[in-house]
């Protein structure tokens, strides 16, 4: 069974297309990703598919139910961990676990049982009645993550688990995020803009960018239509460089970026000497330095959009700083 | 109903009581306005001061309290909008928005959140009020009392989940209200008889849901009134049921 649907969805803001003609599907308990940067229109995606936002065009089906005509169904079969903290700091865990429980219909007896699984799931058994707003940023999003198992979801979407988390907290709520798919068998929808959470916890990516899913595949998959190893040479100047390497009939592609030459090759370790006898060899180029690699989605990801993510995400991350600050003020 | 719909309206109350009670800065700083302005007129102003359209018998004290509770319930009850704004800076309106529970429900839990602090609140101020010498005519009048400060409340906590509802952040709601409390409070006959209103002032008077809640309380706690207590009752159990409307209709607009 599909546990999600998607045709053609669109969302437009002020004429602005923000997710633009998209379509795919998840099949019951997989993991499966939405990469790409800020505002590539993942959070709207999901926003959709969780009742929040209303489609402009398209349909969306979540465990068989429409995300227009059957909002209460829908919100019945999912949970959902938001990008930003959801949780009422002034309760406990135990009490924002409640609040939540009761919201779904949870009688006492599953509430009560539902409640330990759950936090010992996310080891916060002993923290439970401490109130929230005494909770690292870590903590919050592991118990945000038992809140949204805490009515046995079929679908839970997670929209950028781990951001703004150290990489020891990463790796453990990755770590809960697989325990629970192999536990409780849940299907999961994420997002991420983190390149190794992708490829660590997806069966399947959908990369996206614009608003438009410019590839969908298993991450390994993805990693092979780059064909074997990348190796990145600086050298000057550039465009001399570039000409000479797209002549040798090793180098499958070529491209510049920033100040380096990305060549697709096989078997890059045998190649490195070439490289070295070229850089004797020819005296109008210059290399400086030669770093060979696996690729990484990263890699896939420049293929597919002709940018690395980082570059996408400057600007958004000064904007983020920016909020915060504003955040921070209010209170 | 299904029970479902009860446990919502129960969840949300709970919620309001557990943080009302967490948050004593909150009930203080409410309670501070109708109390200065209790001492103060009702101190300053009490021996032999008798405004025309108040009954004689009676001393500015007994006049001004029934208004001051009333004042208490409207601030209380208007800035109970301002938690859904709160909700929605701190992002717990997700959390609600995704449930699968009717927004009439949800509305109406914050309701009943709303008006039991505003009655705890209002309750408070009448106790003050009865160690600064205000006398209760009929005892039985303060359940009737209850009755208007409850439906004070209902109503104002609607019209303030309503302004919330489209209102973007707390400075624009802080703002609006503040353009709308004042007056609401000013014209509604708390402080002065609405009859010593000049002609052109006392039509606003008259549309104000205050004034009637007002009065009602006066009817109820010191016997005396300027509408017949039918009519205040009517006028503010219409207004309470359109608010009820009208905020959750605003409310399950709001897209998060």
């Amino acid at each position: 069974m599909l546990a999600i649907e998607v045709k053609n969805l669109t969302k437009e803001f002020n004429g602005l297309k923000a997710v633009d003609n998209i379509s795919f599907s998840v099949e019951e308990g997989e993991v499966f990703g939405l990469l790409g940067p800020n505002g590539a229109g993942k959070t709207t995606t999901i926003k959709m598919l969780a009742t929040l936002l209303n489609p402009t065009k398209g349909e969306a089906k979540v465990w068989g139910f429409d995300v227009l005509k059957q909002r209460n169904e829908v919100r019945n079969s999912i949970g959902i961990v938001f990008q930003e903290p959801a949780l009422d700091n002034r309760l406990t865990a135990r009490e924002n676990l409640d609040f939540h429980a009761r919201l779904y219909g949870l009688d006492k007896k599953t509430r009560e049982i539902r409640q330990k699984e759950v936090l010992t799931l996310v080891n916060l058994e002993d923290k439970a009645d401490v109130l929230v707003e005494n909770y690292s940023g870590g903590m919050q999003r592991r118990l945000e993550i038992a809140r949204g198992l805490m009515h046995y979801p079929k679908v839970l979407f997670l929209d950028e688990p781990t951001l703004g988390l150290d990489p020891q907290t990463r790796r453990n709520i990755w770590d809960y995020i697989r325990e629970l798919n192999r536990r409780e068998k849940t299907t999961m929808i994420l997002t991420t803009h983190y390149m190794e959470e992708a490829d660590y916890l997806c069966q399947r990516i959908a990369i996206i960018d614009f608003g438009k899913i410019v590839a969908l595949d298993a991450p390994q998959n993805l990693k092979n239509i780059l064909g074997g190893d990348i190796i990145s040479v600086e050298a000057t100047p550039l465009d001399r460089a570039i000409v000479t390497f797209k002549k040798l009939p090793w180098v499958k592609k070529a491209s510049i970026h920033e100040d380096f030459i990305d060549l697709s090759v096989e078997q890059g370790e045998k190649k490195i000497p070439l490289l070295v006898k070229i850089d004797q060899r020819e005296e109008r180029i210059e290399i400086r330095t030669i770093n060979l690699r696996k690729p990484t989605l990263e890699d896939v990801f420049l293929h597919f959009t002709g940018k690395t993510i980082r570059e996408t995400e400057t600007s958004q991350a000064e904007k983020n700083k920016m909020r915060m600050k504003r955040r921070v003020r209010m209170r | 109903m299904k029970p479902n719909n009860f446990q919502t309206i129960y969840v949300m109350w709970l919620r309001e009581m557990k943080r009302f009670l967490r948050a004593k800065s909150r009930v203080i700083g409410t309670l501070a306005m109708p109390f200065f302005f209790l001492l103060t007129m009702g101190f300053g102003l009490r021996t032999g001061f008798n405004l025309p359209g108040m009954p004689k018998s009676a001393n500015y004290l007994d006049f001004l309290v029934p208004g001051i509770i009333g004042m208490t319930m409207l601030f209380t009850s208007i800035f109970t909008g301002i938690s859904v704004l709160w909700d929605k800076e701190f992002g717990f309106l997700k959390e609600i928005m995704v449930a699968p529970v009717r927004r009439t429900d949800i509305v109406l839990g914050r309701i009943a959140g709303g008006v039991t602090t505003a009655l705890i609140q209002g309750i408070l101020i009448l106790i003050i009020s009865l160690f600064m010498g205000f006398t209760i005519v009929n005892p039985f009048g303060i359940i009737l009392a209850f009755l208007f400060m409850f439906l004070i409340g209902v109503g104002f906590i609607g019209f303030g989940i309503a302004i919330a509802s489209v209102m973007e952040d707390i400075q624009g709601f802080s703002l609006i209200t503040q353009l709308i409390i004042f007056p609401t409070f000013l014209l509604s006959g708390a402080l002065f008889p609405v009859t010593n209103f000049p002609g052109w002032l006392k039509p606003i008077a008259y549309i104000n849901p205050l004034t009637y809640g007002v009065d009602g309380l006066r009817a109820s706690l010191i016997g005396f009134s300027q509408f017949p207590l039918f009519l205040s009752l009517s006028i503010l159990l219409i207004f309470g049921f359109l608010m009820i409307i009208l905020g959750s209709y605003l409310f399950s607009k709001t897209e998060v």
